[in-house]
């Protein structure tokens, strides 16, 4: 039931509300709203329950086994949620005076330099809101590079076509064609190819490593050499940071720009599809470029103060990318995040998620289990296709999906990348326990049976959620994507 | 080490099934040369007491100061259940609800949450959200040049009186697409974009007019006179606003003879915590017919297969996961959590507790101003009605005048200056539902101290 | 096998095009196209009286999980669309080559038509994609 069919006219949350006063006489009657706005009229513990049991119809990393390819669904700890609502941060207006901010300031700055040094990039930017944003900001810097040294015949942006699809719309975003590279069977890229499509039109590539097939690009010092003699930048996609955090930089890989997802890496929650954060690194060329405000600190009588960098410091600055600094309070998390792990910590996230990752590779692969790259190292993640499945059987990766839901546990990322037919891409983080893998791996074996012996039980999955599988084709010819009175009480 | 269970000897067994003698061996194909020298910038772990203590002496050295600062973040009551529901691990640690059926709880909040900004906005539909309200203009920038046919232009006209933190936020995001963006003077007396500055664009090629009530300045523009110029100039009218006044003022459904064709604005008023600028959201509305060039995540509400009304993701195929270089956008969250936030706050006030928020903090502002400008030489600047901001004049400059009220722990206003040249001795100021007499008299006597030193 | 009618010509991009006797050419999406892309839920046709070159994209169609270009076959005027397809696009996954047509077009320059697949050299093209 929608929160509007239990509402009632004159309900209210009495308590939540200042006491009535009368809108200014100063305001022209021409200018106020005639038609008081359709909004619920209800109590307050209606209100709680009502949003306490909708949150109970949902999967989260905090009730489930959470395995999504590329995703990255770690543990995120509560301590840093709690910080980051403390009086202090959550009441500091984003405009407030540098000296009622030295608090706030000192967690952003130090956080900059962790960032950095984990990346082996020159400068970091924490102001991009999310990975698209700091892709966008990221190939913003690319263009304002080759513009500044009047370079302007780079009108091209390759792009290997395992990418995630924003790669491809923020290249169009900023202005730039796309020409895609292809990705051998093995998962790295066509280096041949490559050479061919790199020229004096490339103004970069950008690139996950791991790439989206969850495997390291071994060539990565080979393409890195291409693209820099044709004259173009490399962009490192950082989704896949978790993977090889504190075990390699991508600053050392040759990488001169890039963005990491705090929500994916850094533990912040995922909310649901945000607030994420994507801060950027940078090495030397495009430190002159970078997207404001940056923390910058001082000494000042011999005391440390922090400021804004703005656009007076960072003269050619791609600017703003909102209208303050970007989501501080995921930053604050991802900062309480970074300390608790500590140096030591760090080194071990890539570790960990990586052992974890090839123990359920082995074990899908004793399990029958077809792996996309046979004979590779999984990553952080890694790819089995259930073509076999699907030819044979009619039951598809995305029945599999839905069944395991059955099973208590959310499914991987079903058909990504879109170069492996009937793909899962599996990844299940460093936070969890191998127990919750071997769990996992029974309930595939059982799936696999069901699907042997009542393949029409599988695909008419799931059973236990709160819906069946929706019309999609329905809520997409039928658009009903706002509640409205029955037309009877209009 | 922390967030990670693994014993010894899960160690030993995991390294055993795979095959290989240590974790190390798990990382052969990447080439040796590049694998990482110790890290030396991050300081070595602490404990979660310790952590905690730290952020917390932390945000105390920012904490107990008055706040009067408004231009587009504001301080609001927010009811306690907001947060700790929003808090909850079912809604705070789930991921985007691509499983549809794993994922009801999310995707029915976000249509209720559709519902509510449509209706508050008197639109068709709106989507389930944007970074926020400057990146929101942009994306309605972008979204007006798709979705204008009529016109052929990459321009569009927004007047300086609209917020300039989300000019510098639009002008960024949108530039490297070839789109322009013209300014329009506003009136020095008044403070509102008058018609007669827009007549020398009249039968121009422009793709939208930006309309922002109240302005940046708090004041009220003629919405319906200049909603319906745009319309007679063939440009479409992007609406930006504050959704607390929506519940006193006409909404950009309801601007002119049409309505505005597309409503963005900032929706932190609505139970998000200031927060130093972020995580808030923007709200994106539009009209029904320009649906599909509408960017960001839509739900939409269907059927199962047992005829059960359930909810899931809907016009993907505008989205950049499928159309990849030909997406709307490259945008591919939303920002849950904040319009989550936004749902409760919106459902435990109502269409009546709003306008009461509306009404106390347009009334607090009023008598802010009466108190401030008791002070010899202190005045308003424009004559146009506001609804909870005002841009007032202080003797000498601002800047000054702000710095010296900070050091009495008093955050005065908005810094015109730094975004209107010529404005030196100007200071936006606001005051809602949250500041009581005392804070007010308060204010005034830190003001009327600074002004006579 | 799907539907190939012979007097259709065809592009290798799934679009097809029948030259109606007063000399403008009819355009849809092929009976495979339809169904590999599933159930159609919006088609975007071109505006009327708007110009098109032949392989520049004209509209597009969405299913719920894919969207894809139509690129007009021929060169010249849209001078007429199918306005029905706006609240039924399930037209084109019943009828391809009948009402589920997309648009009309005056042709700049007939001998384009050359340039386009015959239905046997279009049944060859997509059973080497199979």
């Amino acid at each position: 039931m929608l929160i509007y069919e239990s509402s009632q006219p004159g309900r209210r949350a009495k308590s939540q509300a200042p006491a009535n006063t009368e809108t200014p006489a100063s305001i022209p009657a021409s200018l106020l709203r005639k038609q008081k706005a359709l909004l619920p009229e209800t109590g307050e513990m209606q209100v709680v329950r009502h949003y306490t049991n909708l949150s109970r119809r949902n999967f989260s990393i905090d009730t489930h086994f959470y395995p999504l390819g590329s995703c990255t669904m770690k543990y995120n700890p509560r301590g840093a949620h709690r910080a980051a609502l403390l009086p202090g941060f959550a009441g500091r207006h984003p405009l407030a005076p540098e000296v009622h901010s030295q608090g706030f300031l000192s967690c952003m700055y130090e956080l900059q330099e962790i960032l950095k040094d984990v990346t082996g990039m020159k400068g970091v930017s924490l102001t991009p809101m999310a990975g698209a944003q700091g892709e966008f900001a990221g190939v913003a810097m690319i263009r304002a590079y080759h513009e500044a040294r009047n370079d302007h015949e780079r009108t091209e942006i390759l792009i290997p076509n395992a990418a995630h699809g924003t790669n491809p719309a923020t290249a169009v975003m900023c202005g730039y064609k796309v020409r895609e590279v292809p990705v051998l069977d093995n998962g790295d890229v066509d280096v041949a190819a490559l050479k061919e499509l790199a020229g004096p039109q490339t103004a970069g590539l950008m690139m996950t490593n791991p790439s989206t097939c969850g495997v390291f690009e071994r060539s990565i010092k080979e393409i890195a050499e291409i693209v820099h003699e044709a004259g173009g930048l490399l962009y490192y996609d950082g989704a896949n940071l978790n993977a090889i955090l504190g075990k390699v930089r991508p600053g050392d890989m040759g990488f001169d720009v890039m963005h990491m997802n705090l929500h994916k890496t850094f533990a912040t929650p995922h909310g649901g599809g945000g607030p994420g954060a994507g801060p950027i690194g940078v090495g030397e060329r495009l430190l002159p470029y970078m997207p404001t405000p940056i923390v910058g600190k001082e000494d000042k009588d011999g005391e440390e103060t922090y400021r804004w960098l703005t656009d007076q410091d960072i003269p050619d600055t791609i600017g703003k990318l909102s209208a303050y600094m970007g989501n501080a309070g995921v930053l604050l998390r991802a900062y309480y995040y970074a300390r608790v792990l500590g140096r030591e910590g760090m080194h071990r996230v890539g570790e960990f998620s990586t052992l974890n990752a090839n123990y359920m590779m082995k074990k899908c692969e004793e399990a029958g289990f077809q792996l996309a790259y046979p004979g590779r190292r999984a990553t952080h993640e890694f790819i089995i296709t259930l073509s076999d499945q699907a030819k044979n059987l009619g039951v598809t990766a995305m029945d599999f999906a839905k069944r395991l839901l059955d099973y208590g546990y959310h499914a991987p990322t079903t058909y990504f990348p879109l170069l492996v037919p009937e793909c899962w891409l599996i990844e299940p983080t460093e936070t969890e326990a191998p127990d919750a893998l071997d769990g996992f791996i029974e309930a595939m074996k059982s799936i696999q049976k069901e699907a042997e012996e009542n393949a029409e039980m599988v695909k008419g999955a799931p059973y236990t959620q709160p819906v069946r599988r929706l019309d999609d084709v329905k809520a997409a010819r039928e658009l009903d994507l706002v509640w409205k009175p029955a037309a009877s009480e209009e | 080490m922390p967030y990670i269970p693994h014993t010894d000897a899960d160690i030993q067994a995991m390294l055993e099934t795979i095959g290989v003698d240590s974790i190390d061996d798990l990382f052969d194909e990447i080439p040796a040369d590049i694998l990482s020298q110790p890290l030396s910038q991050v300081p070595e772990g602490i404990s979660e007491m310790e952590a905690s203590r730290l952020m917390a002496d932390r945000a105390a050295a920012d904490s107990n100061v008055a706040c009067f600062i408004g231009a587009g973040a504001y301080e609001h009551h927010i009811p306690a259940a907001v947060w700790e529901i929003v808090g909850r691990g079912e809604f705070m640690t789930a991921y985007t609800p691509y499983q549809a059926e794993a994922s009801q709880g999310t995707l029915q909040v976000i249509y209720e949450y559709q519902s509510m900004m449509a209706h508050l906005n008197a639109m068709d539909v709106s989507n389930a959200s944007l970074y926020d309200g400057g990146s929101a203009l942009a994306e309605a920038v972008l979204m007006a040049i798709r979705a204008n046919r009529k016109s052929k232009s990459k321009k569009v006209l927004i007047p300086t009186s609209v917020n300039p933190l989300y000019r510098s936020a639009t002008h960024g995001i949108v530039e490297n697409q070839g789109i322009s963006i013209e300014e329009v003077a506003f009136c020095s007396d008044m403070g509102t974009t008058p018609l007669s500055a827009l007549e020398h664009y009249a039968g121009q090629d422009y793709a939208a007019l930006v309309i922002q009530q109240p302005n940046f300045f708090g004041c009220l523009e003629d919405v319906h006179a200049l909603t319906d110029w745009a319309h007679a100039n063939k440009m479409l009218v992007i609406a930006v606003v504050n959704p607390t006044s929506l519940a006193i003022l006409a909404p950009p459904g309801d601007w002119g003879e049409a309505g505005a064709d597309i409503s963005v604005g900032e929706g932190q008023p609505l139970g998000i915590p200031l927060s130093s600028g972020g995580p808030y959201f923007g709200f994106m509305c539009c009209k029904q017919g320009i649906v599909r060039q509408m960017p960001g995540r839509i739900i939409g509400r269907t059927v199962d297969l047992e005829g059960k009304e359930g909810f899931t993701l809907t016009l993907q195929a505008r989205e950049q996961h499928i159309r990849r270089s030909k997406a709307t956008s490259n945008i591919c969250t939303n920002q849950g959590l904040a319009m989550t936030a936004a749902t409760i706050y919106t459902s435990l006030l109502g269409a009546d507790g709003l306008a009461a928020v509306a009404n106390a903090s347009a009334t607090n502002t009023q008598t802010l101003v009466a108190a401030l400008t008791e002070i010899d030489g202190v005045e308003t600047v424009f004559a146009a009605p506001y609804f909870h901001e005002v841009v007032i004049r202080v003797p000498g400059n601002a800047t000054d005048v702000l710095a010296k009220l900070a050091e009495r722990r008093v955050q005065g206003g908005f810094d015109v200056s730094t975004a209107y040249a010529g404005m030196d001795d100007a200071i936006l100021v606001c005051a809602t539902e949250t500041k009581n007499a005392a804070d007010i008299q308060s204010y005034k006597v830190a003001l009327a101290d600074v002004l006579s030193a | 096998m799907s539907n190939l009618p012979s007097e259709l010509r065809y592009l290798s991009s799934h679009e097809w095009l029948r030259v109606e006797d007063d000399g403008t050419a009819v355009v849809g999406i092929t009976d495979h196209a339809q169904d590999a892309m599933g159930d159609l839920v919006f088609v975007e046709t071109p505006e009327v009286g708007s110009s098109v070159s032949a392989t520049e994209e004209a509209g597009v169609v969405e299913s719920v999980k894919a969207a894809s270009d139509i690129y007009a076959p021929v060169s010249g005027e849209i001078v007429a669309i199918n306005e029905a397809l706006e609240d039924a696009p399930e037209t084109v996954n019943q009828d391809p080559y009948g009402d589920g047509w997309m648009f009309r077009i005056k042709m700049s320059d007939p001998s384009e038509v050359e340039q386009t697949l015959s239905a046997d050299d279009y049944k060859a093209l997509i059973e080497e994609e199979a």
